[in-house]
């Protein structure tokens, strides 16, 4: 017996090629990266030895963060939406960014001299329980209004960020509290970005966990149900949220809306099943941001716009053409 | 064989269930019945551990549903509850093959596969297999949740009103699968039903539950009476034998 699984007879709008071009795409894009910059990659002859120290501690870290950064933050935004059961959680519409901020100019402040390994600690501590704090919140919105959840989310997130700011003021930090909330790469060098490799670890073990995603997807009782421990499965999933959102933070500073958008994307033409689409997602992610990067670095040049910035316009747009796209197929 | 054993539940202060004791035999399949508000989602929650046990006790063959583990209660009892509403964008195939989670956690081998295979074949969803959740009829849905339980391959199925949504056809088509079900593999089912005129044609015996309390228990000829199911109802209740099946008239009167 044969048995086709042809996805692409579902596919809704986007044809599903498209997603078949990402790798070529990207590895374009890895190249552009590798490229684009202000001080000349002389190419013409051999690889001088300063052309290739350039590369090394200078442009291929950066084009590894923005990767690392894009796909660890899309999967987090996937992950969240599965736990939360809603399609428009991401880490900055639910406060974790912000706690991860707040963590991170607590311990900036009190303990000036620690380790940057303690300063991740406390960041994503904070991120975890900023989230944690969430999810108790909107246990008790009713599932009807599924707009409630961001909303909450953005309101509990907008107190936190002002209180990051009111204090980053008062302290003369306010430089620091911008940087963590506005992700660039222009200062990404060879051993200041090595912490995403953490979001890297967290996105194999999002992998494993992937299954139980799904099924506590559905619902609590269909978890206990399939004889899965959900709290555990919550828990890590929050954990994971909040590594990726924290060692983000820290090296590159945050990049809204990567974990909305992206998924929402990919889930239109694959589905939910998280074990399915994590890794194209994760691509996408990478790709997104990476090219949010090159953009921004040749938009203005010799000048740069940060890729947070970008990403949050085009982002924003192809979101809202989603959105409207496929009201209007519905309608 | 289910032991429900002095089982009293409170939502808040209201009382929801009073002393229910209760045995069903291993296999053949049980039709729960009673009025809205009987208790009798919240029974079946007692039974699949959905809901804490408040006092009282509930055991699947000496199996205790308070300190057995989450999993091997998993391989034991499969529930469809009420009030199922997957909002994941899941295919049919996929949704049903999580199903098989308890048996696989995660490496489905090819014995996963046939077991979906064999779901999608009996609930006549092998034309819907690669269409997302999302994307079917309630009557639809609910079947594919029906197969997923299926899947499950447990001794025990708890079905909470499993033909909601369902038309004729597919109500009688999945009658006849849990039938099947009990009689070819010895299944222990039970099934919360609204018609009467199904627990009767279908059901080995019939469980009625009124205000939280156990009120009546039988044969389906035992509780097919003008008098059993008119103190069940609260309402005057027409029997009739048609092709020597006793039919209650309930909806005209
Ligand atoms: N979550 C809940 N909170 C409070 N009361 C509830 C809850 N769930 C059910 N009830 C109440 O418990 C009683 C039994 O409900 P249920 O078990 O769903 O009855 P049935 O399934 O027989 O219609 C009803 O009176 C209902 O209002
Ligand atoms: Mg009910």
């Amino acid at each position: 017996m044969t048995r086709t699984r042809d996805r692409s007879k579902r596919l809704q709008g986007v044809p599903a090629g498209l997603f078949w071009l990402a790798g070529p795409v990207l590895a374009g894009l890895v190249v552009a990266s590798l490229l684009t910059g202000v001080a000349d990659l002389d190419l013409d002859g051999r690889f001088s030895g300063e052309a290739v120290e350039l590369l090394l501690v200078s442009r291929l870290p950066r084009t590894l963060a923005a990767l690392l950064s894009g796909a660890s933050l899309a999967v987090a935004g996937t992950i969240m939406q599965m736990l939360a059961r809603n399609r428009f959680v991401e880490p900055t519409t639910a406060g974790t960014a912000e706690c991860a901020a707040l963590g991170l100019l607590l311990v900036t402040l009190l303990l000036p001299s620690s380790s940057l390994f303690i300063k991740m600690i406390v960041a994503s501590a904070s991120a975890l329980a900023g989230t944690a704090l969430f999810v108790t919140l909107i246990r008790r919105l009713p599932p009807t209004q599924p707009l409630m959840i961001p909303l909450t989310g953005i309101v509990f997130g907008s107190v936190v960020g002002s209180v990051v700011m009111f204090i980053a003021y008062e302290t003369d930090l306010l430089q620091y509290a911008g940087v963590w909330m506005t992700g660039e790469f222009s200062g990404v060098v060879k051993g200041r970005y090595e912490l995403l490799w953490g979001s890297g670890a967290a996105l194999v073990i999002a992998y494993v966990f992937a299954d139980r995603f799904t099924i506590a997807g559905m619902g609590k009782d269909v978890s206990v149900s399939l004889g899965l421990n959900y709290r555990q499965v919550l828990w890590i999933g929050l954990l994971i949220v909040s590594q990726i959102t924290a060692f983000t933070v820290i090296t590159v500073g945050m990049l809204p809306f990567v974990g909305l958008v992206v998924p929402n994307i990919v889930r239109r033409t694959m589905g939910d099943n998280t074990r399915q689409v994590l890794p194209l997602v994760a691509l996408t992610g990478g790709a997104l941001v990476l090219a949010s990067d090159v953009i921004g670095r040749l938009i203005r040049y010799p000048y740069e716009i940060p890729a947070a910035t970008i990403f949050g316009v085009a982002g924003t747009a192809i979101f809202l053409w989603l959105l409207f796209s496929r009201q209007a197929q519905r309608g | 064989m289910i032991e429900i054993d002095n089982v009293s539940f409170r939502h808040g202060v209201a009382p929801v269930l009073q002393d229910v004791t209760l045995l069903l035999p291993k296999g053949g399949l049980t039709a729960l019945v009673g009025p809205n508000g009987a208790g009798k989602s919240t029974l079946f929650s007692l039974m699949a551990r959905l809901l804490k046990l408040q006092s009282g006790e509930i055991r699947f063959d000496g199996m205790d549903v308070a300190t057995t583990t989450s999993m091997e209660l998993a391989r034991k009892i499969a529930i469809l509850r009420q009030d199922t509403h997957v909002t994941a964008r899941l295919t049919v195939r996929d949704l049903i093959g999580f199903g098989r989670f308890p048996h696989h956690r995660g490496r489905p081998g090819p014995d996963d596969e046939e077991m979906i295979e064999k779901g999608l074949e009996l609930f006549e969803l092998s034309g819907l297999s690669e269409r997302y959740i999302d994307e079917l009829s309630g009557g639809q849905r609910q079947r594919a949740l029906v197969a997923m339980a299926y899947v499950q391959d447990t001794d025990y199925l708890l079905l909470d009103e499993p033909l909601n949504n369902l038309d004729m056809h597919f109500a009688r088509t999945l009658m006849k699968q849990l039938r099947y079900l009990a009689d070819r593999y010895g299944k222990t089912i039970v099934v919360v039903l609204h018609d009467i005129n199904y627990a009767a044609a279908y059901a080995d015996r019939i469980v009625a539950l009124k205000d939280g309390r156990l009120s009546a228990q039988g044969t389906p000829e035992e509780i097919m009476t003008a008098d059993c199911l008119g103190a069940l109802f609260d309402m005057e209740i027409v029997i009739e034998t048609v092709r020597g099946r006793r039919i209650a008239l309930h909806h005209a009167g």
